[in-house]
């Protein structure tokens, strides 16, 4: 896998910008005009009090849900009404608030099965097993064992995803994601359920991945210290709107922050 | 099973299914035609498998494919009075084939009302289709209606009988064991997920209908032949659970183990048969037993999870 991604840098226009993205649930706005950038190799924490629309935000980037207005554009390109399989081919790969690997799968296949986005090789390869068949699948296992070994989960590339200690699976998650390689990476509160140790851990990890595969990273968490320690920009949501946005200090010092937590 | 020796498999078996039916005279028939109807169970639920076990689409229709492949193979085959081997081999391959391209177009038809149903809903959606396939058959008197239709010839053989059930095996096999494959058991598993992984769930689910029905129309004009006729009766909801009856006890998504289960499934009636009227009892007892004390599957030893 090759880290660095030339020509990414070419850009100046954001990777992802969001413009009056709006997303409503009947007569609820789960998402309320929403401005939203995200610059290349950028990383942004997205956070607010519970049911501040944080993860619909998510789903709205990934199109899960269709955005009831404003648009969305990721490398220029618009997002909106995309199916979310699409969306994840243009570049967007995301992790979940509760982990959803493949069950029935082993740690490998679950990172395989991501892996295949770019090598699409479909039925009539797979029936004849020929010699770009084989050349195929064994690059696609070079790649996927060089992922879990960079995250030191080679040695539990034939066990299965479920067996993995909550931490791992969290980590899996994320190589999973990472093995479609994205341009942009979304992760849901990957901080939830873990001690202190564990978050300090995952602080290290999503720098290094940051660094090491030069993506944006727009992440979503309820861990203060993890947000402020990691995240150059924070933009806070509240009720569906976004009420604040700026470096970690001007967060924490925002009046309206602060009643947003605190309450009144 | 072992995916890397998978043509040889392929080969081996034609090979094997090609010599017994040249000694096929020296076998007692009637055991004959039930190793006729184990290769027909086989691909059936081996097809079934793809959709219900890796897919995770509950189908109730597999019967109704299964129609459209017996008719269309046994209307095709009728228009030919005897023919020589060389002709004959080729008019039934033929005429196995479009039975088998029908009952794929149905599945293309069934598929869409899955992009989205699930669960529940699309059993139910599937069943209709099935009891829809069936009273039109019932209707058609062009193929006499409720009272049947006569097959002209008797065609199938230990070779096409095997052949066919061997190229089901290999064409499941190879799809599932597969990178490609891979996407089937995504989308069962967690259809949300693989979608963000760039999975498109709705090209997955449609295909697994098509290669599913397909094999189901071929082991339906195999059937025709094998019966010589054919009534809609015979293509009923019962039917269609009998086949996925045979899938959840080899155990979803194992393709062993769902050849196993035919098998057994289709021998077990054959072995009751002296003890005459209760051996349906019997038969649906023996099922709930290996049900309670098998629920993963009567042929699924590996741990969920290790399957490979």
């Amino acid at each position: 896998m090759n880290p660095a991604r030339p020509g990414a840098e070419k850009f100046d226009s954001p990777l992802l910008q969001l413009d009056k993205a709006t997303l409503r649930f009947g007569g609820l706005a789960a998402v309320s005009d929403l401005d939203l950038s995200l610059g290349r190799n950028e990383l942004v924490g997205l956070i607010g009090p519970n049911g501040a629309g944080k993860t619909s935000a998510f789903n709205l980037i990934t199109g899960v849900y269709p955005p009831s207005g404003g648009s969305i554009l990721f490398d220029g390109r618009p997002m909106a009404n995309r199916k979310p399989h699409q969306i994840a081919r243009a570049g967007i790969a995301r992790t979940f608030q509760n982990i959803r690997l493949f069950a029935s799968m082993t740690v490998f296949d679950n990172v395989r099965t991501a892996a295949r986005l770019h090598c699409p090789r479909g039925v009539r390869n797979a029936l004849w097993r020929g010699r770009s068949f084989r050349d195929g699948e064994k690059e696609i296992s070079g790649q996927v064992m060089e992922l879990l070994e960079i995250f030191q989960l080679g040695k539990f590339h034939a066990a299965a995803a479920t067996s993995l200690s909550y931490g791992d699976q969290r980590r899996l998650e994320i190589i999973r994601a990472l093995a479609t390689k994205p341009k942009l990476l979304l992760l849901d509160e990957p901080a939830a359920g873990m001690n202190a140790t564990e978050k300090a851990e995952l602080m290290r990890l999503i720098q290094f991945i940051k660094d090491r595969f030069q993506v944006s990273i727009l992440l979503v968490e309820h861990d203060m210290k993890v947000v402020m320690g990691i995240c150059e920009r924070i933009v806070v949501l509240d009720y569906g709107m976004k009420i604040a946005e700026g470096t970690p200090a001007e967060i924490r010092a925002h009046p309206k922050v602060i009643e947003a937590y605190l309450g009144d | 099973m072992n995916i890397r020796h998978a043509k040889t498999f392929l080969l081996g078996a034609l090979a094997l299914g090609f010599l017994v039916s040249v000694a096929a005279s020296h076998f007692n028939s009637y055991w004959l035609f039930i190793t006729y109807d184990i290769a027909i169970n086989v691909i059936l639920a081996v097809s079934l498998n793809l959709i219900n076990g890796y897919t995770g689409q509950f189908s109730l229709g597999h019967a109704g494919f299964m129609a459209v492949g017996a008719y269309t193979a046994a209307v095709i085959t009728n228009q030919f009075g005897d023919l020589n081997p060389f002709a004959a081999g080729a008019v039934f391959s033929g005429a196995l084939l479009a039975g088998g391209a029908l009952a794929a177009g149905a599945g293309l038809l069934v598929g869409i009302p899955t992009l989205r149903l699930r669960g529940d809903y699309l059993a139910i959606v599937t069943l209709g289709f099935g009891e829809i396939i069936r009273v039109i058959f019932q209707n058609m008197q062009g193929v006499g209606g409720a009272r049947g239709l006569s097959v002209a010839h008797g065609w199938t053989d230990f070779f096409w009988a095997f052949g066919a059930a061997a190229a089901a095996v290999y064409v499941v096999a190879a799809l599932v064991h597969s990178t490609y494959g891979r996407g089937f058991l995504a989308v069962r598993d967690d259809e949300v997920a693989a979608s963000a992984m760039g999975i498109n769930p709705v090209r997955y689910k449609v295909t697994a209908f098509v290669v599913g029905a397909f094999f189901a129309g071929v082991a339906g004009g195999l059937y025709a032949h094998s019966k010589q006729f054919i009534t809609p009766g015979g293509f009923n909801f019962m039917q269609s659970v009998s086949i996925v009856v045979m899938v959840i006890l080899g155990g979803m998504g194992n393709t062993v183990g769902v050849i196993l289960a035919a098998v057994l499934l289709t021998l077990l009636p054959e072995f009751l048969r002296p003890i005459a009227e209760y051996r349906m009892i019997l038969y649906s007892l023996l099922l709930v037993v290996l049900m309670l004390a098998r629920p993963q599957g009567l042929f699924t030893f590996r741990k969920q999870g290790d399957a490979k």
